[in-house]
């Protein structure tokens, strides 16, 4: 037990400590674009944003779900004698990838943007880096289904347990998206050593957004791990299907890939119908979240009525609002809503012209990524470091606030620059000044807001610090170290065998990818395209 | 697997929401011809400055009195940066970048396109107000993106 939480809070550490960097970096950024700081010669608005989208979207979310995944295999799955070299060497190729991509940025090498899109040129060490961070969690995830196989050899006829389940369909997932982003680095990097002449600058796109919308659903997938079958121990709850909840995960992973030119609507060389084709499949894509935003208010209701209470407000009454794992994940859910229907809107073929590259879409990331992953991950951790560590989480009370003042943060930066977009300003740039036009005079209030919520943001992020190093300083034993997972209700319905064959429903889930995609691809190749030479234009 | 009567309800809800607004999507797009920009016309971007129409950017009267305007993106500037046109009137924009990726965005329109060196994009859209818009690449550039912007005035 020893030895597998080691490598657990190995990688929960390593995304604490990318989460808080990256919030060092985007406060800065906040505050600069605000006009608020005055920027110092030494502050690269561009190389800190860089910093901040791979550290949050790409290292933090990464290294957390990594290490849940592996928490809840080991957790369910029984195995005398467990090696762990693989998992570690997981670890050390993800860890060694996410320092050379790092220390790039750092140096001013890769002024990229975590999109890296050509034919801006990185240096070739950061699409290494990358690289192996990518292939790092190809480790891990062998990691997993090695031991669903394990699982399956030595108790047939048993379903995988519900969490080990939906890790393994999360890494499939994975799996099939994370080929597009390695089939562009073959591109990338032969063309930043200055072995090939030039990119073909649609194709990379292709490939990058192939991963980029999946990736948003590794972040989610991860989180409905915890809400699904963590959470409910915390109010006395059950999961209110098991088979419903497998039906969530295999639609995931069937219909995650198959929608990322949605992100690319405004774009030359992309036929119309197949834009339109992947607004269908992105809507499509909402129903598993539907789904779930059933599943768990049913598991609190029931919960609820179990305690003798009734109706709505009794209902979230009962619930334990001091607990800050809980609180993380409910104000996690909430944030959730904004973020869910503003990605109707973003999904809307046509509709995306008002709000495409405005920072709405940035608004938009951050009540997704930003609120039920980001918080939803915070709060799980502050659940595992005591099962892990065994010892007690230092400072509930600091904790708890956190949890608060993110949702707060969250929602005042979040709505602004929702508002902002909606006016027309643009993400991604390090002042909206204009030579003082008149329309970027009307985004200036937003941006300011916008700084405050970053504010609250930072504050809250230094008070998870805070929890996370005074518990590694602590030294109070918990006699519970225990992890229980949620059970659905005794005397449910057993899950039809439809919905246990996993690795079967990867290969559905491939081939939709590739009918989603083998249209624009075609299309691609029979156009008369150029290559772009590349250029550091920074 | 049995599912409860209220899952059933809530996810005809749901269908019915999505459904609803595909139909909406769909209606705008084959009956009212409201696409997103998706030109489909390749051009080499070594060569945009002797390529016509982009040899000389600008905006173009066409016979039945709309308008063509022809842009170039490059690193940190739009060619044209400032364009006049008559309010009232329909003006097309071609758009191209001559390196890297840029945006080209007329704040408070619909006109938001993605210039990629070596394609054309286009989009149109109808001034019926007078006065000044701000065009912005809205698509991270490099070190100078911050100051690429263009000014149209429509009289």
């Amino acid at each position: 037990m020893q030895r597998m939480n080691r490598l657990v809070l190995a990688h929960v550490y390593t995304a604490t400590v990318a989460v808080c960097l990256g919030a060092v970096f985007g406060v800065l950024q906040g505050l600069s674009r605000a006009g608020a700081i005055g920027v110092p010669v030494w502050f690269d608005y561009y190389r800190m944003l860089t910093a901040h989208g791979v550290l949050m979207a790409l290292v933090f979310t990464t290294f957390f779900i990594t290490g849940l995944s592996l928490f809840v295999t080991y957790r369910n799955i029984d195995r005398p004698g467990r090696k762990l070299a693989v998992g570690w060497f997981g670890w050390w190729l993800m860890l060694i990838g996410t320092v050379m991509a790092a220390v790039t940025i750092l140096s001013g090498n890769a002024t990229v943007l975590y999109t890296f899109y050509a034919p801006l040129k990185a240096s070739p060490s950061f699409y290494l880096g990358a690289t192996l961070l990518v292939l790092g969690t190809w480790v891990v995830a062998f990691e997993v289904f090695e031991n669903v196989f394990y699982f399956r050899r030595t108790t047939p006829g048993t379903p995988i347990p519900l969490p080990v389940f939906m890790a393994a369909c999360t890494f499939l997932m994975w799996i099939i998206a994370t080929l597009g982003v390695v089939a562009e680095m073959l591109l990338l990097i032969p063309w930043s050593f200055g072995w090939t002449p030039g990119v073909n600058v649609m194709l990379t796109r292709m490939f990058f957004w192939y991963f980029g919308h999946p990736l948003v659903y590794f972040w989610i997938m991860g989180a409905y791990i915890i809400w699904y079958t963590i959470l409910p121990t915390r109010y006395g709850g059950s999961i209110f299907s098991d088979g419903l909840s497998r039906l969530t995960f295999l639609m995931l992973l069937l219909l995650s890939t198959p929608v990322g030119i949605h992100h690319e609507f405004m774009e030359p060389g992309i036929n119309s119908k197949w834009k339109l084709l992947h607004m269908v499949m992105t809507y499509g894509v909402a129903i598993p979240s539907f789904l779930t935003a059933f599943a768990i208010f049913a598991s609190f209701e029931i919960a609820a009525i179990k305690k003798g209470r009734r109706g709505f407000v009794q209902t979230v009454a009962s619930l334990p609002w001091n607990d800050p794992f809980f609180s993380a994940c409910a104000y996690g859910m909430l944030l959730f809503i904004l973020g869910g229907f503003g990605g109707m809107v973003n999904a809307s073929y046509s509709m995306d012209a008002l709000v495409h590259n405005t920072i709405w879409i940035v608004g938009h990331f951050h009540a997704t990524v930003g609120g039920p992953a980001a918080l939803t991950f915070i709060g799980a951790t502050y659940w595992l470091i005591p099962r892990l560590t065994g010892r007690e989480l230092w400072g509930k009370g600091v904790a708890l606030w956190q949890t608060r003042l993110w949702f707060l943060g969250m929602l005042v930066m979040s709505l602004s620059m929702h508002y902002a977009g909606l006016l027309g300003a643009p993400r991604r740039t390090s002042e909206v000044a204009y030579a003082s036009a008149a329309v970027a005079q009307s985004w200036e209030p937003s941006m300011i807001l916008a700084a405050a919520g970053g504010v609250i943001l930072f504050i809250s992020i230094c008070c998870f610090a805070a929890v996370a190093v005074g518990t590694l300083f602590k030294n109070e034993k918990t006699h519970d170290q225990l992890a229980d997972f949620a059970q659905p209700e005794p005397g449910s319905d057993a899950t039809p065998a439809a919905l246990q064959h996993l690795f079967r429903w990867s290969v559905v889930a491939l081939a939709l990818a590739v009918l989603a995609y083998s249209g624009p691809f075609i299309e691609l190749f029979h156009s008369n395209a150029y290559l772009a030479p590349g250029m550091r234009t920074w | 697997m049995h599912i409860h009567r209220y899952e059933r309800w809530w996810m005809t809800f749901g269908l019915v929401i999505l459904v609803l607004f595909a139909t909406t999507i769909f209606v705008a797009a084959f009956a009212d011809n409201i696409n997103p920009p998706s030109g489909s016309q390749t051009i080499d971007p070594a060569k945009v400055s002797s390529t016509p129409p982009f040899d000389h950017p600008g905006l173009r009267r066409l016979p039945d009195g709309s308008y063509e305007a022809y842009y170039v993106a490059q690193v940190f500037q739009f060619s044209p940066a400032k364009l006049t046109i008559p309010a009232g009137s329909k003006v097309t924009f071609y758009v191209t970048s001559a390196d890297v990726v840029h945006g080209f965005e007329i704040a408070q329109t619909d006109v938001n396109i993605m210039a990629i060196p070596g394609w054309v994009n286009d989009a149109s859209h109808t001034f019926k107000k007078a006065g000044t818009y701000l065009l912005v690449c809205n698509e991270y550039c490099g070190i100078g993106h911050q100051n690429m912007f263009g000014t149209i005035e429509v009289k």
